[in-house]
């Protein structure tokens, strides 16, 4: 199925349990109307706090970079032993 | 100012010299400071038909660079790395045996899963990096946590029919490859890899690699 067949048919059946709850006011019909902007408010909400976890929790590394300079430091090395001319940097 | 392609080729040749049967494939869009000179002294190290240097007369964009390289490529996988050293060759071993565990037609490598991680970005890059992630994840369900990464290694078959497909440029060109190998139902696996960045500045030299 196409990714966006599954999109739409997520989105028609959220439409289709609101527009039953409006139909049979198990809730008061003044809440329900609202309920789609809860919905948005809140996936927006989520959505900020994926990045702001993600960005607190975002894996570094700084040993690797030493571990780079080490291993750049080498290999320089040996191709000079191999007779490569690479000037300076 | 000369790039690190030297430096990434001797790495890179150290790590699998041994064990696996590769050549590299350089596919440079006409670098003014004397990378290829140094990209022929390693050929003589190395020998031609380890190092291939397949030149473009000028700068004409990552995703035909690869398709480029791609026809000159004539083993059973290919690799797509760059050539800067912010990916660094030490971690084809793991690729290499994932894809032989688990006989997947797509490796990529994350940044963000446990092992992996990033050195050199600043605050909003991380923050570009994420927001993107998210919004990307939300929408599109791909199925792995690092898109925009471009270390991956392909099936050279599976490559070839995603690269015809591809339509977008730039940033999102990697990202819409995975995602697209992801729509066609191919077996994409990751390994977490590391990201040092900005230590040879200025240029984005990609270079793809066969290993048969």
């Amino acid at each position: 199925m196409r990714h966006v067949i599954k999109i739409i048919t997520i989105l028609v059946a959220i439409s289709a349990i609101w527009i039953g709850l409006l139909q049979t006011a198990v809730i008061p019909n003044s809440h329900t109307w609202l309920l789609p902007i809860y919905l948005v408010v809140l996936l927006g909400c989520y959505g900020l706090l994926m990045v702001g976890v993600g960005l607190m929790r975002f894996p570094t590394c700084p040993q690797e970079a030493m571990l780079l300079q080490q291993d750049i430091i080498e290999a320089k090395e040996f191709l000079k032993q191999k007779g490569v001319d690479f000037g300076s940097d | 100012m000369y790039s690190g392609i030297y430096l990434f080729i001797c790495l890179f040749c150290f790590v699998l010299f041994r064990d696996v049967e590769f050549e590299i494939i350089v596919v440079d869009d006409g670098s003014p400071d004397g990378t290829q000179d140094v990209v022929k002294q390693l050929q003589q190290v190395y020998g031609e038909d380890c190092i291939l240097l397949r030149p473009r007369p000028k700068k004409l964009g990552l995703g035909t660079a690869y398709i480029h390289g791609l026809k000159h490529a004539s083993g059973n996988f290919v690799v797509i790395m760059d050539a800067d050293l912010s990916h660094h060759p030490k971690y084809l071993p793991s690729f290499i045996k994932k894809q032989l565990e688990t006989g997947a037609s797509i490796v990529t490598g994350t940044r963000y899963a446990q092992g992996g991680g990033v050195h050199g970005w600043n605050l909003m890059r991380k923050l570009t990096s994420r927001g993107a992630n998210v919004l990307a994840q939300t929408l599109l369900w791909p199925g792995v946590s690092d898109l925009t990464g471009s270390f991956r290694l392909y099936k050279k078959s599976v490559l070839e029919d995603i690269i015809t497909s591809v339509v977008s440029k730039g940033y999102v060109f990697q990202m819409e490859m995975i995602v697209r190998a992801s729509r066609k139902g191919y077996h994409i696996e990751e390994v977490p890899i590391t990201f040092v960045d900005r230590v040879f500045g200025s240029s984005k030299l990609g270079g793809s690699e066969i290993v048969e």
